[in-house]
């Protein structure tokens, strides 16, 4: 006789193997993991890939075409466009993620708090959402650029306060479907206190939806890291950053092609790629989803 | 309902007093004067009346309070900058391109993403649905100054058809219109096709079938009628974003549109109009939020208004 515990593991092993060939079945989503494993790579390893340093130029060899040497060309002021691409890339990456930690970290307790505590709490939290959703997160982030300045951590700080508006929603309404469900019930009636019920009970079952959420919510941060360095209102020099990289090409489009082509393509192969692991991975979970 | 409407209604004007109040602590907490102090250091008296001139010089709370008092006679102040502009003069000159742009980009987005979203519901998992899935979703994801600068280098400068930047002819409305286009068009073809097939699969339209109707009548008076309430939702929001603008647009193209201007208003502290458009903005979202959930309720009965939703 098989005891509950190991009828448990089972039942969670097969799970996991149904929702990887699920996964595995969506030749577009293994596509974009590679991609995005391929992304993470390059930003880890910016430093042995990049044949040159991001800053280092040559000005007798600026504007060239790419050539063996230069294989993307170089940029303005001589430097090797290819490195400051690996670089550019390195930047959206960490961008990205050092954005997720703080939407994430605002979102999940924002969230928790209003759909697990209900109440006047949550009335609260409903009204700063609402709030918050009358303006949109990229003027806010403008806003705050002007504010702070220029920097990468500054850019990391405007997204993260002003994009935490999806995260919170979908945590709360996530706890509001959960709060009712048996389980929930049932951990409350042994006494768990709340705190445990909220994180080891409930929690657990939400983590699959936030990594959905995650991985169509990095291309949207990148997009935004690349508009506000577009705009002048980003990343300083010389630090790289793709739409900075794509601003820069536009006084230069007419002679230099090569300037304004890389860092477009590579920051559309970027976003492309996280977003076809967001619709696998749903697609994935939720089976019941058309596709 | 009157009464849900007003109390929505009083919901939005207690946002948008909050989002004031925030703002404008937030706007004089920026470093920088509204005059270029590289190029004009003013110290002692000279600073004062600077001050003094633009009301900077008295206490946060008065200022507010006189912002408020203005606010609600609809008067926004005036440009620091623009010095014989009021804001709503500002505004007035940016919006029209901006509206221009965002209401082409509407129209092609409706025109073609929806007949495409149904075409490809109607032949799930054909060639042409699979075509369609991967061009809306890539669609969605490529930046849109990607997408801008792609369509510069090649229609622009490789085939010389269309003017790389400027406003004022219509060939200058092209190429904005199609770059900002691509995502809004492939976010409602896909989604018209997700919710045409989920429309499609449920009981009342195997009744529709099964009592003989002819498939057209079904599909467009059954299933795309149903399909079309989830679309409320979305549409919503959309039309607010797009008639103010992508900023990176406006920024790739040259166009004169209100994005632009707040662009220079941070980088000049014009504090009014920095104000101003957010003000507008934020009204104009609340106000769209609102309406479309007011539509979705009369588009779908089942759908009772609640005080607590969100």
């Amino acid at each position: 006789m098989t005891s509950l515990k190991e009828a448990e593991e089972k039942g969670q092993k097969r799970r996991k193997a149904n929702f990887m060939w699920r996964f595995r079945r969506n030749k577009l989503a293994v596509i974009g993991l590679c991609v995005v494993f391929i992304c993470l790579f390059i930003a880890i390893f910016a430093n042995f890939l990049a044949p040159t340093p991001y800053d280092v130029g040559n000005l007798t060899e600026a504007r060239q075409p790419p050539s063996w040497s230069h294989v993307f060309g170089t940029d303005a002021v001589g430097r090797d466009y290819l490195s400051r691409i690996i670089y550019a890339t390195r930047t959206s990456i960490i961008v990205a993620l050092g954005v997720q930690v703080i939407t994430l970290s605002i979102g999940i307790s924002l969230g928790t708090l209003g759909g697990y505590l209900g109440g006047w709490v949550d009335q609260i939290v409903v009204r700063i959402i609402e709030i918050a959703t009358g303006i949109p997160a990229l003027l806010i982030a403008m806003f705050i650029m002007g504010l702070l300045g220029h920097s990468m951590w500054n850019v990391i700080f405007a997204l993260g306060i002003s994009g935490w508006v999806v995260e919170t929603r979908i945590t709360r309404g996530q706890f509001l479907a959960f709060k009712e469900r048996e389980f929930v019930i049932a951990a409350q009636a042994i006494g768990a206190n709340r705190f445990r019920v909220a994180f080891r009970h409930i929690f657990p079952n939400i983590i699959p939806i936030l990594a959905v959420l995650l991985a169509f919510q990095v291309p949207a941060v990148i997009f935004n890291e690349a508009g506000l360095s577009f705009l002048g209102l980003g990343i300083d020099e010389p630090v790289p950053s793709l739409g900075k990289m794509i601003s820069t090409s536009l006084g230069y489009v007419r002679t230099y092609w090569h300037m304004g082509l890389f860092p477009s393509l590579m920051i559309a192969i970027i976003t492309m790629g996280f977003t076809f692991v967001g619709d696998g991975l749903r697609d994935a979970l939720d089976p019941t989803m058309n596709r | 309902m009157i009464r849900y409407s007003l109390g929505r209604l009083l919901g939005l004007l207690g946002s948008v007093l909050i989002i004031s109040l925030i703002l404008f602590i937030a706007v004089r907490w920026l470093p920088g004067t509204p005059w270029n102090e590289a190029e004009i250091p003013l110290q002692g008296a000279a600073k004062e009346n600077m001050m003094r001139k633009y009301g900077l010089d008295q206490p946060v709370h008065v200022q507010y309070a006189k912002y408020l008092w203005n606010l609600l006679h609809l008067d926004l102040g005036n440009s620091f900058i623009y010095k014989t502009d009021t804001v709503w003069q500002t505004i007035a000159r940016g919006w029209p391109a901006t509206a221009k742009i965002g209401a082409f980009t509407l129209l092609i987005a409706f025109s073609i993403g929806i007949p495409v979203g149904i075409l490809a519901a109607l032949r799930q998992n054909s060639l042409l649905d699979y075509i369609v899935t991967f061009l809306a979703t890539t669609g969605i994801t490529v930046p849109n100054f990607a997408v801008a600068v792609w369509l510069v280098m090649f229609v622009s400068v490789k085939m010389d058809l269309l003017p790389t930047q400027g406003w004022g002819t219509w060939q200058h409305i092209v190429l904005p219109v199609v770059a900002y286009s691509l995502a809004p068009t492939s976010l409602i073809a896909r989604f018209t096709r997700v919710s045409m097939l989920e429309a499609m699969r449920s009981d009342y339209i195997r009744t529709a079938r099964a009592k003989g109707l002819a498939e057209p009548v079904v599909i467009m008076r059954h299933v795309f009628k149903n399909a079309l309430i989830p679309i409320i939702t979305l549409v919503g929001p959309l039309i607010p974003n797009l008639m103010t603008g992508s900023i990176f647009i406006e920024n790739t193209f040259g166009v004169p549109g209100i994005g632009r201007h707040f662009v220079t208003s941070i980088f000049d502290r014009d504090y009014p109009v920095i104000m101003g458009i957010f003000m507008l903005v934020a009204v104009l979202f609340g106000l769209t939020y609102f309406i479309s959930d007011i539509l979705y309720t009369w588009a779908d009965p089942r759908v009772r208004l609640t005080d607590r939703k969100t």
